[in-house]
């Protein structure tokens, strides 16, 4: 065996130019798929980790009457005394944040200006918000006692040449159905890097949303975030009352599990095509080698050398290939990946309803992907040498030494 | 004692529709110790006849044996296997691995029958030593003239001490001297080991240290004699 490969490593010395090439393929298709899948899990991760943090949590709880695409003000649609349950799921050990939040269409008008926005009435005290005041660009964040002031987003502020203390005003519907408006002042401006989210919301304290749309100590949702997210079927049942939905991360964000799912099967037909190109070009290099070696072939079988032993010769060349490819890859790729981890790829905005996508798509190396990327990298480059060492191993020696004599 | 018999051998090859019967019959009888020589003219059946001595090929009809054992219907690895413990192979392109050094070359059937390395290491040296090539051991193939490659090939059909070394137009592409050289070499060995060579020339100063001349002709054996002068 050892002596295969010193035989093979000096065998693909001969030609180091095609050598190179050759692994360079196995190289630069295995750093495309590196990318490729680091890139579709940061977005992915990215999506679902944005989606949560920003509008799903781990958890949401609703009234039994909540659906998903109505926005209802009705008392019977909401919450009622929105503390005491809150109170009930900050009691679980699993859970690290709960807190109220209600939601209300607007309409935001500004000079002669409008814009459909969603209100979100939230305790401005609590962690969930942490992610908007990291984000904060201008101005300040909300006061729980403030009555006049909104935060916005910075997508929202660009578009309506908005600014820190500037006057906007706010129509909604109450849960009566009568209409009330009122003008806000700009607090701050704040950004969640995700386009369409930073457009279209507007934060003001929950006791002033409660106010302006008449729905008195009233939640839309109580949004719960937990320790650890697999927790979340285990708090659900905790919870469980005939009185309230308690949606999980994975309910309420199953377009993304699923779209997931579809990438993932997408994936599988790109790795195939890019590592097929790779086979051939690996198949190529050995066929040739084949064909330039014959007589050589035949010498090794002349004294003594069975197929299986030329077969190991080609597949231990292979394997060479194979290695110098996946060591390749991995430096490209690797270096790749570190690039688009730390600088992203700037996709703007790509909003699909339900999913909040970053105006940058970020890559997120796991050890698990490049692993199981070089293992396939490694075999499809040996099954594609399959066909070469077949064809050396089943040269008869006759024949391989053909122009011995007469 | 026969080193290898060929009985009633025929060998056709066919290319296309047409057929050319290459061996047409041959009986041959090589015993231990003979240095032999098969001698006619291009297309006569020598390279044939070697082959199928050689077990790189096999008869159309009759039987090949060596040492006693009947090679006919042995399948690839079974041939391979007698290949590499019973003959050596000397060719007239000078068929060295361009990749491995002279050593590794005389080494490989050493490898190959599973040698272990002390053995090995003193079985190579002892074979460039036989052929004067010690001191480019550690040279390739395109570091050596072709005489010098040519007699590494003789260290290489030497190495596992076999029975019988076939050897093909061994100085078809040496010159003179180195010719001379290679045939001298391939002479002392097979007096100082007993080691039986046969080997396939029309070059008239090669014939000259055959202990015997067997002459084919179109696929049949026409004369079979002592050389001159030789018991």
């Amino acid at each position: 065996m050892i002596q295969a490969f010193k035989l093979a490593f000096r065998n693909i010395g001969r030609n180091k130019t095609r050598s190179l090439l050759s692994a360079l393929a196995v190289g630069i298709g295995m750093a495309l798929l590196l990318l490729m899948v680091s890139v579709l899990e940061g977005e992915m991760t990215g999506a679902l980790q944005n989606t949560i943090r920003l509008q799903s949590g781990h958890l949401q709880v609703r009234p039994a009457s909540y659906e998903e695409n109505k926005i209802s003000l009705k008392w019977e649609d909401l919450i009622a005394n929105p503390e005491q349950i809150v109170g009930k799921i900050k009691s679980l050990p699993q859970v690290t944040v709960a807190t109220p939040r209600l939601s209300a269409s607007a309409i935001l008008t500004v000079s002669d200006e409008s814009k459909g926005v969603q209100i979100l009435g939230i305790e401005p005290d609590s962690a969930a918000n942490q992610p908007f005041r990291d984000g904060m660009l201008a101005g300040e964040f909300i006061k729980a006692d403030d009555r006049e002031g909104i935060l916005i987003g910075n997508t929202l502020a660009d578009k309506l040449k908005l600014h820190v203390n500037d006057k906007v005003n706010l129509l909604v519907t109450t849960s009566n159905g009568d209409v009330n408006e009122q003008l806000f002042t700009v607090r701050g401006i704040f950004t969640t890097r995700t386009p369409g989210y930073d457009e279209s919301t507007v934060f003001m304290p929950l006791t002033k949303a409660q106010a302006i749309t008449a729905t008195e100590n009233h939640a839309s949702t109580i949004f719960v975030l937990l320790k650890n997210s697999e927790d979340a079927d285990a708090v659900a049942k905790a919870l469980q009352s005939n009185n309230y939905k308690i949606l999980t991360w994975r309910e309420q964000n199953q377009f993304i599990v699923q779209f997931e799912d579809f990438a993932n099967a997408f994936f599988i037909i790109i790795y195939l095509i890019v590592l097929g190109i790779t086979a051939t070009v690996v198949t190529n290099t050995l066929v040739m080698a084949v064909f330039e070696r014959t007589r050589e072939i035949g010498i090794l079988a002349a004294i003594g050398m069975k197929g299986s032993g030329i077969m190991a010769q080609f597949l231990a060349e292979a394997a060479l290939l194979a290695t110098g490819g996946v060591i390749g890859g991995l430096i490209i790729g690797g270096a790749a990946v570190a690039y688009f981890t730390i600088y992203g790829i700037y996709i703007g905005d790509y909003g699909i309803t339900g999913v909040l996508f970053e105006d940058h798509i970020y890559a997120h190396f796991t050890w698990a992907n490049t692993i199981n990327l070089a293992i396939v990298t490694y075999i499809i480059t040996l099954i594609a040498s399959l066909y070469p060492a077949r064809l050396a191993a089943r040269l008869e020696p006759v024949e391989a030494l053909h122009g011995l004599g007469d | 004692m026969e080193v290898t018999k060929v009985s009633n051998a025929t060998r056709t090859f066919k290319i296309g529709e047409v057929e050319t019967k290459a061996l047409r019959g041959v009986n041959l009888s090589i015993n231990d110790g003979e240095f032999t020589a098969l001698v006619g003219p291009s297309g006569s059946g020598k390279t044939t006849l070697l082959q199928l001595i050689g077990l790189l090929d096999k008869p159309t009809t009759g039987n090949v044996t060596i040492n006693g054992q009947d090679a006919t219907n042995l399948n690839r690895n079974q041939r391979a296997d007698l290949r590499k413990n019973a003959i050596g192979f000397v060719f007239q392109f000078f068929a060295l691995i361009p990749t491995l050094t002279a050593y590794e070359n005389v080494e490989m059937p050493l490898l190959l029958n599973g040698t272990k390395p002390a053995e090995r290491k003193k079985r190579v040296n002892e074979m460039l030593e036989a052929v004067g090539l010690s001191d480019r051991a550690h040279h390739r193939p395109d570091q050596l003239s072709g005489g010098q490659q040519q007699r590494v090939a003789v260290a290489r059909a030497l190495a596992t001490n076999p029975k019988l070394i076939l050897a093909d137009e061994p100085t078809a592409n040496l010159d003179t001297e180195n010719g001379k050289q290679v045939m001298e070499i391939m002479q002392r060995l097979n007096k100082e080991t007993g080691v039986t060579f046969v080997f396939a020339t029309h070059d008239p100063r090669v014939i000259g240290y055959a202990d015997r001349v067997v002459t084919l002709q179109d696929g049949v054996i026409t004369k079979d004699r002592k050389a001159n002068g030789k018991s």
